[in-house]
């Protein structure tokens, strides 16, 4: 058990800075994802955790101990990777007791905390088996299972549920999570699936360009995301972000659309804009409705548009439609027929509308 | 008859030729080897063996008979020793030496290893039979004309690049993530090469030392500059015993090659298994 923390932490692939001076502060027994596009640094990231990638700047620490020039076995953490990466000469009990038969623990005891990590992820059935003759599910588990016996201090997760499909990944979505609850250990979980990391974690850790860009609960990114980035990759379907600028209508702010569209600031949260301040908002799908079908919101701007296109879910119906020339989303949770081409009046909450500088992307 | 029969037909007639074209010649020195010289340099040849016999085997493991040509017994033991010496030892070092090469291109990242790589490949592609005038004289001048050491230098040069190249490959299959795996189980960089990855690669490791045994044993062109004595000469090399000023023992020389083949057999029967079949790689979904 033991906290983790990266203090000005930089990684350079030849002259590319895959990750830039980061800071970070991983709680004991926490389960915090790293999430992020492709090339964000998270893998990097979670990689110099390990020890697998060398650290060219800062200071990385498990517990209070400095890890920097640690081997990757002298570290206490056990890593979970994305192929599974078992060895395929190997039983699974073999692939279990690997670690600790390495360690030079005696032949009881290695039998007797393989049996207990399996029978924790259910393989036990499947210990004489090779990782040839298991499923992607098992396998998966198996590795898991690889990662308990050790008992280290932090488990890091590398994308591990990419390779299965919808059905097995929200099935061991949900089991990776019991089992953090079972063993309560740290641990750091990189995806690029923003409903991964918003379902599993206590805490995320976005990530774009090598940099932090928030970190927060997951409701926070949700409801106060930091920048524009954070706001439209968490949330799906992604936030609408339409590019403004603050213009002066009957002595009060204004956004004005590039098409010329003009939405009132909303007031709520009295944001310091100004006159000609370019800006984008965004607002959220459920946020701008149907008002024929939804519930009217107290401060709401309308607006008539045509259905580009509707793709009902059962519980809920998304709609494309046209805000200028910009297509956004609006969803709608009352089951009624929306058909292509259907002239709807639309109404956006502006209480729920997010303002941020488009030269710094950050909310305003 | 459809379509497909036709097809099949003519792909095993094709087959069958092919294998008639590859086999014969080689039946042919394992049926010469238990024939007497008349019978074989007989004119119109005579194609049905009217007898066998062992004779030839005999004289070679026994020295002279009678029914030998009576030439003096060729030292078979000690070329045969020669033999094993210099191709096991030889394979032996080209391996260890061309697999860690093999591991350290595939694995590691250091600055022209392209070039290296290259560098390494185009060496294969100078025969063999030319360097043996640059190898005599060097050899001559430091002493290691017609020794043991001499001829496994020249082996173990020849069969590291192949080497090398075919491990590399096996090396590239096997994903990172298994090496990273055991050195957070607890391995050290060595630990992890040895408990994984060279398992993993062993069918490579292995079609690369039958290769190089191959090459070491049935070498003959730049043996046969470098052996001068029995100290030295190999069984191939022991082939040109065989031949006299205005003679040629036919039936003695198969018997030789037929002796040379067998072990050749027999080894690459042994790991033909991991020449034709790689390792399925069941830890990694593919």
């Amino acid at each position: 058990m033991a906290k983790v923390s990266l203090q000005g932490v930089s990684k350079f692939y030849g002259k590319v800075q895959a990750v830039k001076k980061i800071d970070l502060e991983i709680i004991d027994k926490e389960f915090l994802v790293l999430v992020g596009p492709s090339g964000c640094g998270k893998s990097s990231s979670l990689r110099m955790i390990a020890g697998l990638e060398e650290i060219d700047e800062g200071i990385i620490k498990i517990g209070d101990k400095e890890m920097n020039n640690l081997e990757p076995r002298e570290r206490n953490v056990s890593m979970v990777f994305q192929n599974y990466a078992l060895y395929p000469h190997m039983t699974v009990e073999e692939n279990l007791g690997f670690s600790l038969k390495i360690a030079g623990l005696a032949k009881k005891e290695i039998e007797e905390r393989v049996h207990e990590a399996a029978g924790i992820l259910d393989i036990t059935e499947f210990l004489q088996r090779k990782p040839s003759q298991l499923s992607g599910g098992q396998r998966q588990r198996v590795a898991m299972g690889r990662a308990i016996v050790r008992r280290p201090d932090v488990f890091l997760f590398d994308e591990p549920l990419s390779n299965l499909d919808a059905k097995l990944r929200n099935q061991m979505r949900t089991e990776i999570k019991r089992l953090h609850q079972k063993v309560s250990t740290t641990i750091v979980y990189v995806t690029h699936d923003q409903v991964e990391a918003m379902t599993l974690a206590d805490r995320i850790v976005i990530m774009k360009d090598g940099i932090i860009e928030q970190i927060g609960t997951p409701l926070d990114l949700f409801e106060r995301p930091a920048t524009k980035f954070v706001a439209t990759f968490i949330g799906s379907p992604s936030m609408n972000m339409i590019k403004a600028s603050i213009v002066k209508q009957n002595n009060e702010l204004s956004m004005k659309t590039n098409d010329g569209i003009i939405v009132p600031v909303p007031k709520d949260k009295q944001y310091s804009v100004s006159e000609g301040q370019n800006i984008s908002f965004g607002f959220r799908a459920e946020d701008i409705v149907p008002l024929k079908f939804g519930q009217k919101p107290s401060s709401a701007w309308e607006m008539k548009s045509s259905v580009n296109l509707a793709e009902p879910l059962g519980t809920e119906t998304l709609i494309f439609t046209n805000f200028g020339e910009i297509e956004i989303v609006s969803r709608m949770f009352t089951p009624e027929q929306v058909k292509s081409n259907d002239i709807l009046n639309f109404a956006l909450n502006l209480d729920r509308t997010y303002l941020f500088d488009e030269n710094s992307g950050l909310a305003i | 008859m459809n379509k497909k029969q036709i097809n099949n037909i003519l792909i095993w007639f094709s087959a069958i030729i092919l294998i008639i074209l590859i086999m014969t010649p080689g039946l042919w020195v394992v049926l010469t080897a238990f024939r007497p010289q008349v019978d074989v340099m007989a004119k119109p040849a005579v194609w049905i063996p009217r007898n066998l016999n062992l004779i030839q085997f005999e004289t070679m493991l026994f020295g002279g008979s009678e029914g030998s040509m009576g030439r003096s017994p060729i030292p078979v033991l000690s070329y045969l020793r020669n033999s094993l010496i210099i191709s096991f030892t030889s394979t032996f070092i080209a391996v260890l030496v061309g697999t860690i090469g093999g591991y350290g291109f595939a694995r590691h990242n250091f600055k022209h290893k392209n070039k290296y790589f290259l560098l390494i490949m185009l060496t294969r592609t100078i025969p063999g039979i030319s360097l043996s005038l640059p190898i005599f004289i060097i050899f001559s001048k430091i002493g290691l004309i017609d020794t043991h050491i001499g001829i496994i230098l020249v082996f173990v040069a020849l069969n590291i690049p192949f080497t090398i190249w075919l491990t590399d490959g096996f090396f590239r299959q096997i994903p990172r993530a298994m090496s990273e795996v055991a050195m957070t189980d607890g391995c050290t960089k060595l630990q992890a090469f040895w408990h994984i990855e060279l398992p993993l690669s062993r069918s490579g490791i292995a079609s690369a030392g039958i290769f190089a045994f191959l090459i070491s044993w049935n070498e003959y062109a730049l043996v046969s500059n470098l052996a001068r004595s029995t100290d030295s000469k190999t069984l191939t090399v022991g082939l040109m015993d065989f031949t006299a000023q205005f003679t040629i023992n036919w039936p003695g020389m198969c018997a030789l090659a037929v002796f040379i083949i067998i072990p050749a057999l027999i080894l690459t029967f042994m790991v033909q298994k991991h020449l034709v079949t790689g390792l399925t790689f069941g830890g990694v979904k593919g």
